[in-house]
């Protein structure tokens, strides 16, 4: 059983994460965590500082944090995006397609299973944040860019 | 007809795998119910009154023969032998066993189907006109599109727990046959300049709050349209409600900040995730396309109908609709016999059908949100022999669009949330009307019930709507005027206090006597509604 994943390259940030308002109030913090019902775009000004961003799921149903963190993505945030919470082994693979690069659950998840649930789908339809080609780019090998 | 490629059919392989791996975890244990439940509501299993019951799949309501006669073999072999088409061209099994859930779907995947995001809070089928492809109407097949959405929505990422499911129908007409304006999104394909794009309508729904939807867009060009949408549904999953179930789809999102506000959020995002890449190429829409392209239809075919059988002729004026090739014809069979269960087939009745689409209808049929089956292409010539076998296997009906012609959900006899039954109701309705003398001096009258207020049966936009509920350990039975489904979509109004089960048919009874006699010429009952109002109604029903 594994209580922290992460598929990053080095340490995890150890740093403890503060709100957002704490965050965006004060300018030396460089972890913050976001709930479901806060704006990530509050963050976009403070993005090169940030090396941690954690996303709560209080309930695995709430999928307001799977959209935080593609816009946080999508905005050239590069640091550690990490989701906590009750997060289950069969999210994980959406959770990784839409930019999270490290987990830290409730509740351990079984190493075997989260292998199993990354690896299940070789192919996706749409284009993401993790840089897998969806089917329509595969099929238009000629169509798409690099 | 769309064909998997090994892509498509990776996917719903990979699918079942997963399922069935699930479904051991909770057979042996590994997971409680609790656990289990999101799981297999993401793929159409639910937990009703008596049984699982297994949603399947039809994407824009389009099959093959050999895809129907595989839905037969499994309602013979896993279910009690019975299969029912659902208001949104799906089909369930009533009777099924959590254990053989993944090999159905197993046999399912053989044949290009899955029972894929037909539940939970997530984007589920997508419906389409069942004339689509046919009609002469339409701007484009809208199906290449609805494809396209199939597969976009198909496990998405960031869309797989919504506040609330997401109800999508594309359509190509100015006739609307899919109830397109009552979809949380609702797209019609429009021409402009030359170039096909897509009106959209955002906010509809019935349920226990119901609306139409609004337009939110005039123009989405095809290469923009996956963007469009991706705005779309995360303006909703970010600010739709989550604090209450009732109040959770984009309707209510809509209608509480307004229709001007949604618009700009969404187009404030569509401007940042148009720059994304996120749209496949033209050429993608343009492969899914050649599927769609017209069949080898013959030429020089005789436009006679051989009338001399009256009872052929009733029902060739019922349910045979125009289709643009010359010699061709559009078969509605009707899932509404007077005695049946709205929308039920028994395996052999959906065999009988894999059959005649094969035989007579280049090989492919269609599923209609009002429960009915199409058969697509079939040559004017073929018409008397169709019917006869319909005839003999029970499938004759001649009521589309009629009083009889009910849409109704399963209600209490199979349903964990329903209040009231349906079914019996849809029979008592049909018997009292059953003349067709009767049927068809009231012409076109869409009847419409629900067994609770989620509104399944889409009482709301019944010309007649009935919606049963629970009074003090009674099923009740509200009534309603006045709602549509079509192109001119509208919600019905509530008559008054409600009725047991034989007064709201003594009910509506009443209605229809003061329609017959107040009509003007060419009127339909809903004309008639719309010109008096509710008041002479109501004074015969309660006076």
């Amino acid at each position: 059983m594994v209580e922290f994943l992460s598929f990053r390259d080095g340490e995890a940030a150890q740093e403890p994460s503060v709100t957002v308002e704490a965050f965006t109030g004060q300018t030396n913090a460089t972890a913050v965590r976001v709930e479901p019902g806060e704006d990530a775009r509050e963050l976009l000004p403070y993005l090169d500082r940030l090396s941690l961003v954690e996303v709560n799921f209080p309930a695995y149903g709430d999928g307001r944090g799977y959209s935080a963190a593609r816009i946080l993505r999508e905005s050239g945030y590069q640091g550690e995006l990490r989701a906590v919470g009750d997060v289950l082994v069969d999210q994980i693979n959406a959770m990784r397609r839409c930019g999270f690069d490290s987990f830290h659950p409730a509740k351990p998840l079984d190493d075997a299973a989260v292998e199993r649930a990354l690896t299940r789908y070789d192919d996706v339809y749409q284009k993401a944040i993790d840089g897998r080609s969806p089917v329509w780019a595969k099929r238009h090998p000629e169509k798409i860019d690099g | 007809m769309y064909r998997y490629d090994s892509y498509d059919q990776s996917i719903v392989d990979a699918r079942v795998e997963e399922f069935r791996d699930q479904v051991q975890r909770r057979l042996t244990g590994a997971l409680t119910e609790d656990q289990f439940k999101p799981l297999r509501l993401m793929n159409g299993l639910y937990l009703q009154l008596h049984a699982y019951m297994l949603r399947v799949a039809i994407p824009y309501g389009t099959l093959s023969g050999k895809q129907m006669r595989k839905l037969g073999e499994i309602a013979a072999k896993y279910d009690k032998g019975y299969g029912h088409f659902t208001t949104r061209q799906n089909l369930q099994y009533n009777w099924i066993k959590l254990a053989d859930a993944p090999d159905i779907l197993a046999e399912l995947a053989t044949v290009e189907m899955h029972a894929i995001q037909t539940s939970g809070n997530c984007i589920r089928n997508i419906s389409s006109d069942q004339y689509a492809g046919v009609s002469a109407d339409e701007v484009a097949d809208p199906r290449p599109w609805a494809e396209l959405l199939r597969q976009w929505s198909s496990f998405h990422p960031e869309f797989t727990y919504l506040p609330r499911k997401f109800k999508i129908c594309v359509i190509a007409s100015d006739d609307d046959r899919a109830a397109m304006k009552l979809h949380d999104i609702g797209l019609k394909l429009v021409e402009r300049d030359g170039v096909i794009g897509a009106e959209v309508y955002a906010g509809g729904g019935m349920g226990r709050t119901p609306m139409v939807a609004p337009q939110i867009r005039d123009f989405v060009a095809e290469d923009e349209i996956i963007s469009y949408l991706e705005a779309c549904l995360r303006v909703y999953n970010r600010y739709g409600r989550r604090d209450n179930k009732y109040k959770a789809r984009i309707k209510i999102l809509v209608h509480e900040i307004g229709v001007e506000d949604y618009k700009r959020q969404v187009e404030e995002e569509f401007a940042h995730m148009k720059q994304l890449g996120l749209n496949p190429p033209t050429e993608e829409l343009d492969r899914i396309r050649a599927f769609f392209a017209n069949p080898a239809y013959e030429t020089g075919l005789s436009e006679d109908i051989d009338r001399a059988d009256p009872a052929f002729a009733l029902w060739v004026d019922r349910q045979v609709a125009a289709h643009k090739a010359p010699g061709y014809a559009i078969v509605n069979i009707s899932l509404k016999p007077l005695t049946g269960i709205p929308g039920d087939a028994s395996a052999e009745q959906i065999d009988l059908v894999a059959t005649l689409a094969e035989q007579y209808s280049l090989d492919e049929l269609r599923v209609t949100h009002a429960q009915n089956l199409v058969l697509p292409h079939v040559k004017k010539a073929d018409l008397y022999a169709i019917w006869q076998k319909l005839e003999e296997a029970g499938l004759a009906e001649a009521n589309l669009d009629l009083i009889t012609d009910i849409i109704a959900c399963p209600g209490l006899d199979y349903c964990a949330l329903a209040n009231a039954r349906s079914i019996p109701l849809a029979q008592k309705i049909a018997q009292r009307f059953a003349a067709a003398e009767r049927q068809a001096e009231l012409g076109e009258l869409k009847l419409k019930i629900s067994g609770c207020i989620n509104a399944c049966g889409h009482h709301h936009a019944g010309h007649i709507g009935i919606l049963g509920v629970d009074r003090k350990g009674v099923e009740n039975f509200q009534l309603s005027l006045g709602g549509s489904g079509a192109e001119d979509t509208s919600l019905g109004q509530i008559t008054g206090p409600g009725f047991s089960e034989d007064g709201v048919v003594d009910a509506i009874e009443k209605v229809t006597y003061l329609y017959l006699a107040q009509r003007e010429s060419g009127e339909r009952f809903l004309d008639t509604y719309r010109r008096l109002g509710m008041k002479p109604f109501k004074e015969a029903i309660y006076g």
